[in-house]
């Protein structure tokens, strides 16, 4: 298997994977890009040099782990989901299908790590550590942001799109500068970006800052084929991993919806990048099984017979076969698991309902990081406005 | 007469209908807008209708969308791109100022731009962060852009109509909290698009508004009513240029003026409208102009946009201060 896109080597892949000569074909043939991919839907486990040697360290609870990541987020999902329906959230972005790209990566990742996500990367925040009703919180309307990203090392969702793979450039610079004058422990960030986002400028620039700086970061794209109602190949006629031979680093294509697979290859990406070596881009291939958000209708867009397709390469599905193959999981681990989850839904359904945004008043705390005229004369007379009413109830009573 | 009732969203989609059937250099542009019909569903059925050659989905990139029109534009062909959201009108900044906005000139009149932006505007939705902007203020500092909002259904058939048939550059800035209220549009109005508007005649205070906006000052205008006070309420319509006659000549009557704007009040648009009044009804304003607008706060999450957009008893307590004021 040659996943690794090495920038001296790519021309010469993509000739011999395409049969021309500048690597480009007239018909997108994402299927003919060669991908990472160790665990098939039957459940069965192939080695690969590289990447094996990284579920080879794993021990049988770790693996379980996998299975339970992926089904506890789903679940959580399924609930904000509801909680939407049920009108105590004004929207949510549902991530069902990506779990093996999301808990895969977010796994491989270590806490000194930085994370940029998206907005869907629920599983990628449940490898954190995050307590994930926070991230209802800006669903809920009652608050830009939610959590601390200090804490877990969980950036805040970033809703421009493509705007968080430059800061992930910057951090991980900052970081390596860190790391030079001996202040810290090598670490390096992960960027999160869609396929659809892959089209803005910011990505482009954010690799060509990568690149230039060899800045400990790795981009990882989960391609989940749609951007809203723009199918992929609106947005390249070839796999994005190939774009990573254009700017000097390394690429590699990995089946999104392999779990240990997503694993292994960030673990590998993220160990060049703390190494180093310079950024990597990976690129997950995966689907996005429900709507865009809740406010989106995908039957308007693409056919049930695409996502029953997809459904049979449920990320979930091939781990459960795989673990029962093992004799590592039976009917009381899943049992289980599916509790865990009701858990987690009981508590983020008990924790919404208390959320509720301060006044607008706490709205001018954090304008600025210093005392500004303006905001204090507007913070002053919206005092002053609440009080009226007040004065007046109480001339009223 | 062709009076229909229809809501915004319908009248914005027949304007853009008629607009590829009578111009057939017209192309529709951008996120979602083929298949989709755009995510507030304003270009349904056009693709369908006119084709994928005509009204397509493009990469997701804002600057591209702008880059790629200003090209088109070039080319002879007439864009009306769409921006997914106000927020993201931001990354397209560069291309709209530096390039949409100045073509013409830099050409001296080789390369008009006769690229109308689409961008729903402003909030009222519970949306997410970015949702929610009001890019008036920065659009109208363009020297080359032409910047106008409509109030209600009518107003969005006969502006876009007109705006896109210009020339020039528009920013067309769609209320999205009001497109889904519908009213009669008379799709052969003589009314003219341009200038300004008298939504509502009145004597005592003049409430100057656009987009949203406008309806919750005919709100207002008909609770003061029943004190006594009787509001007019002037829909701008254009942001950039502004109708100055019209604005002038109301304040001349009723000599007291509330501007209310939701975008932040700092070079928010209610400073200009302010300081042409004072320009132009120095002698006859009986006191200074009241701006009613949002905070000069980053918008806030969607629980707390009711306190950020002026609100009824804002406006009214704004109407009240210019109705109190003694001139010392
Ligand atoms: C700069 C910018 N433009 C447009 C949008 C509106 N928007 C939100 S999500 C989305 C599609 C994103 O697709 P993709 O990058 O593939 O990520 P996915 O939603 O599939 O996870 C669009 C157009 C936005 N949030 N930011
Ligand atoms: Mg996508």
């Amino acid at each position: 298997m040659a996943e690794v896109h090495l920038p001296t080597t790519e021309f010469e892949e993509a000739d011999a994977a395409h049969g021309n000569q500048h690597g480009v074909t007239d018909e997108p043939n994402a299927d003919a890009e060669p991908m990472v991919s160790l665990l098939s839907v039957e459940g069965e486990l192939t080695r690969d040099e590289t990447y094996s040697p990284y579920l080879d360290a794993l021990s049988a609870e770790e693996l379980l782990s996998f299975y339970s990541d992926m089904a506890t987020v789903r679940r959580f999902d399924q609930e904000a989901t509801a909680l939407q329906r049920q009108g105590e959230l004004a929207m949510w972005v549902p991530m069902t299908g990506q779990e093996g790209a999301q808990i895969g990566s977010g796994r491989a990742s270590k806490p000194a790590d930085y994370i940029f996500p998206t907005y869907r990367e629920h599983g990628v925040a449940l490898t954190r550590g995050l307590d994930l009703s926070l991230l209802l919180r800006q669903f809920r309307g009652v608050s830009n942001a939610g959590w601390d990203p200090r804490e877990t090392n969980f950036h805040m969702y970033t809703l421009v799109l493509a705007a968080q793979t430059l800061h992930a450039v910057g951090y991980a610079m900052g970081m390596a500068r860190d790391v030079a004058a001996g202040l810290a422990e090598a670490a390096a960030t992960i960027a999160y970006f869609g396929d659809g986002a892959s089209s803005e400028g910011d990505v482009h620039e954010s690799m060509v800052f990568a690149a230039s700086y060899q800045a400990p970061v790795v981009f990882f794209c989960q391609n989940n084929r749609w951007a809203i109602s723009v199918p992929f190949e609106v947005q390249s006629k070839v796999p994005l991993v190939r774009r990573a031979g254009g700017y000097g680093f390394p690429g590699i294509r990995v089946d999104g919806n392999d779990v240990l697979a997503v694993y292994a290859v960030t673990q590998w990406a993220l160990e060049h990048a703390r190494s180093g070596k310079g950024p990597v881009l990976i690129e997950a291939d995966t689907y996005r099984l429900g709507a865009h958000t809740t406010a989106d209708d995908p039957t308007k867009y693409r056919d049930r017979a695409q996502e029953d397709a997809w459904r049979l390469k449920d990320p979930l599905l091939r781990l459960e076969k795989y673990l029962r193959s093992l004799g590592l999981a039976d009917d009381e681990f899943f049992a289980k698991v599916s509790a865990v989850g009701d858990e987690l839904a009981a508590h983020v359904r008990a924790a919404v309902v208390t959320m509720s945004a301060k006044d607008i008043g706490a709205s001018f705390a954090n304008v600025y990081a210093t005392a500004h005229p303006l905001i204090a004369e507007e913070s002053a007379w919206q005092r002053a406005y609440e009080a009226s009413f007040a004065d007046a109830e109480g001339v009223a009573e | 007469m062709s009076e229909q009732m229809m809501s915004m969203q319908q009248a914005l989609n027949r304007a853009l209908a008629d607009t590829l059937r009578n111009d057939p250099t017209a192309l529709i542009l951008g996120e979602d807008v083929g298949t989709l019909g755009g995510v507030f569903r304003v270009t349904q059925g056009l693709a369908k209708e006119f084709g994928a050659e005509r009204v397509f989905d493009t990469p997701l990139a804002e600057s591209g969308i702008l880059g790629l029109s200003v090209g088109l534009a070039m080319a002879g062909f007439h864009p009306i791109p769409e921006v997914q959201f106000d927020g993201f009108a931001y990354p397209a900044v560069n291309q709209i100022i530096t390039q949409l906005g100045r073509m013409n000139y830099r050409s001296r009149g080789v390369f008009p731009m006769p690229v109308t932006l689409r961008v729903p505007s402003f909030g009222g939705i519970r949306a997410p962060e970015h949702h929610g902007e009001s890019l008036e203020a920065l659009f109208a500092h363009v020297p080359g852009l032409k910047v106008v909002s409509p109030a209600d259904p009518q107003q969005a058939y006969s502006l876009l109509r007109y705006a896109a048939g210009l020339s020039d550059p528009v920013i067309f800035m769609e209320p999205k909290a009001r497109y889904w209220q519908k009213a009669a549009v008379d799709m052969d109005t003589t009314q003219s698009p341009l200038g300004a508007r008298i939504a509502r005649p009145g004597k005592h205070v003049t409430l100057v508004a656009w987009g949203a906006m406008v309806a919750r000052c005919l709100q207002v205008a008909e609770l003061a009513a029943e004190d006594g006070i009787i509001v007019e309420v002037v829909d701008l319509r254009w942001l950039k240029p502004i109708d100055e006659a019209t604005l002038t000549e109301s304040v001349t009557r009723t000599r007291r003026a509330v501007v209310v704007h939701e975008g932040p009040r700092t070079a928010g648009l209610g400073a200009e409208v302010a300081a042409l009044i004072s320009e132009h009804c120095f002698d006859t304003l009986k006191a200074p102009v009241e701006r009613v607008t949002g905070f000069d706060v980053p918008y806030p999450s969607g629980d707390l946009e009711d306190e950020y957009i002026p609100n009824i008893d804002r406006i009214l307590f704004g109407i009240q201060r210019v109705l109190e004021h003694r001139r010392g």
